[in-house]
């Protein structure tokens, strides 16, 4: 009886034990064979988002060149930052922080924010949104051109009250029925320029 | 009127007993990314893949495998062969990957696949079962294309938008607008839309199959018969 019981299981086993040796031995030769170009692919879709907000000339391989920090008060994520460097003959032109995080009004947007080296903005483009179609999702540069306003920008243009909307005393455009998110990343925005001016020799160096 | 055995089956899988406008299987992602045709196409082509690699291999291994560990099998078979297309998508059409997203390692757990392979691979030889995966495949890809044409259409104003996702770089001016002034509808682009275009879809698949036998029973006090009885999974 507990023979035949015993001689079941592994008959119902041993199948699925086979199965699941050639499933996994398919699965980890397919990743074998396409690993590199999948990671060349996504190289490719990173620097392309870089490229958007870095438009200063360097020469390094700014993807190889890069620090990952943690600083959830100025760049308003837990999670890890990629700061790549722009350089050009081995002095730095520029840094591209990635992700920044606004709080937007349904859920955190992602920003990619370029910084020249004298801590000019380049530029500041949205990653992913999932704001409100028509209101919110202004901010997204597919829907209108209001967050090329950031660029050329500094800690210095505006001074640190400026950095608000127009309606709140500040110097920045709004976007009507966007104000919620308008306002988290004009903020996140200034936090980032000001970690990049407080941290900048740590940022830079190699 | 007797016909080639295959043909029964595949005017059964692509209209009589369609995945996805009669059982209503595997829902869950032809209603998130059918916004446009090539979403609807190419998530469609992927199930193709699975379901077709999954029936012949569950039909071929049919003997080995005891009744009991069943579906087990079949969900790993299932699993390997999605993880592998996942792979594949994502090493030779990226940006096409991104977009879809979840909804291509999700088919892992489409009932729609599971329910060919346990009903009719699991019991069929292989050549019959690789029809049927074939089959089936192609009426849940003709159901996600048209869905996706649809949307596309009334959403965005729009044919074959962002074929460049598929075809690659130089298929970009494919895309055709029907008005340049359309402002597009929104809802139609929600989920919610899916469902309400996906509801008419279903009914047209209805008329079209109802007309004939409504004919037929003119005068008599039937009801006309009821296509939608399989309860969905």
């Amino acid at each position: 009886m507990t023979q035949a019981l015993l001689a079941r299981m592994i008959r119902a086993a041993v199948p699925i034990l086979i199965i699941a040796i050639l499933g996994t031995t398919a699965v980890a030769f397919s990743y074998q064979l396409m690993q590199e170009r999948i990671a060349q692919r996504e190289q490719r879709a990173a620097l392309r988002d870089v490229a958007t907000v870095m438009p200063l000339h360097y020469d390094n391989d700014i993807y190889e060149d890069a620090v990952v920090v943690n600083a959830t008060e100025y760049l308003g994520t837990d999670g890890p930052v990629t700061v790549y460097r722009a350089r050009l003959a081995g002095k730095l032109v520029g840094v591209v922080l990635v992700p920044v995080t606004a709080d937007g009004h349904n859920g955190p947007i992602p920003l990619i924010v370029g910084i020249a080296a004298d801590g000019t903005l380049c530029g500041v483009r949205v990653l992913e949104q999932h704001e409100t179609e028509g209101l919110g999702d202004g901010v997204d540069q597919k829907r209108s051109n209001w967050i090329q306003g950031f660029t050329g920008r500094s800690l210095q243009d505006p001074t640190s009250e400026g950095w608000r909307l127009k309606r709140d005393g500040g110097a920045f455009d709004g976007l009507s029925g966007a104000t919620v998110s308008v306002r988290a990343i004009i903020e996140v925005v200034h936090t980032a320029l000001q970690y990049y001016a407080a941290n900048r020799d740590l940022l830079t160096k190699d | 009127m007797s016909r080639h055995p295959d043909l029964v089956i595949l005017q059964d899988r692509v209209w009589d007993t369609n995945p996805a406008l009669v059982q209503l299987l595997g829902l869950c992602p032809l209603l998130a990314v059918s916004d446009t045709f090539i979403k609807g196409f190419a998530l469609g082509l992927a199930t193709l893949l699975a379901v077709l690699a999954t029936s012949v291999t569950v039909s071929a291994l049919r003997y080995l495998v005891p009744h009991e560990v069943r579906v087990p099998a079949i969900v790993l078979l299932l699993a390997s062969f999605v993880t592998i297309i996942d792979l594949g998508l994502k090493a030779y059409f990226y940006e096409l990957s991104e977009v879809l997203s979840i909804f291509v390692p999700l088919i892992a757990v489409n009932c729609m696949i599971i329910a060919r392979a346990e009903e009719f691979a699991a019991c069929s030889e292989v050549r019959l079962s690789l029809f049927d995966g074939l089959a089936t495949g192609l009426g849940f890809l003709l159901a996600l294309a048209a869905l996706g044409t649809l949307r596309e259409m009334l959403g965005y104003g729009t044919l074959l938008r962002d074929a460049a996702l598929l075809f690659g770089e130089r298929a970009g001016g494919l895309e055709i607008s029907l008005d340049a002034h359309y402002p597009g509808m929104h809802l139609v682009r929600l989920p919610a839309g899916a469902f309400f275009i996906l509801g008419l879809l279903i009914a047209l698949r209805r008329a079209l199959d109802t007309r004939g036998t409504a004919e037929a029973l003119k005068g008599e006090h039937a009801s006309v018969n009821d296509s939608m009885g399989h309860a969905p999974a």
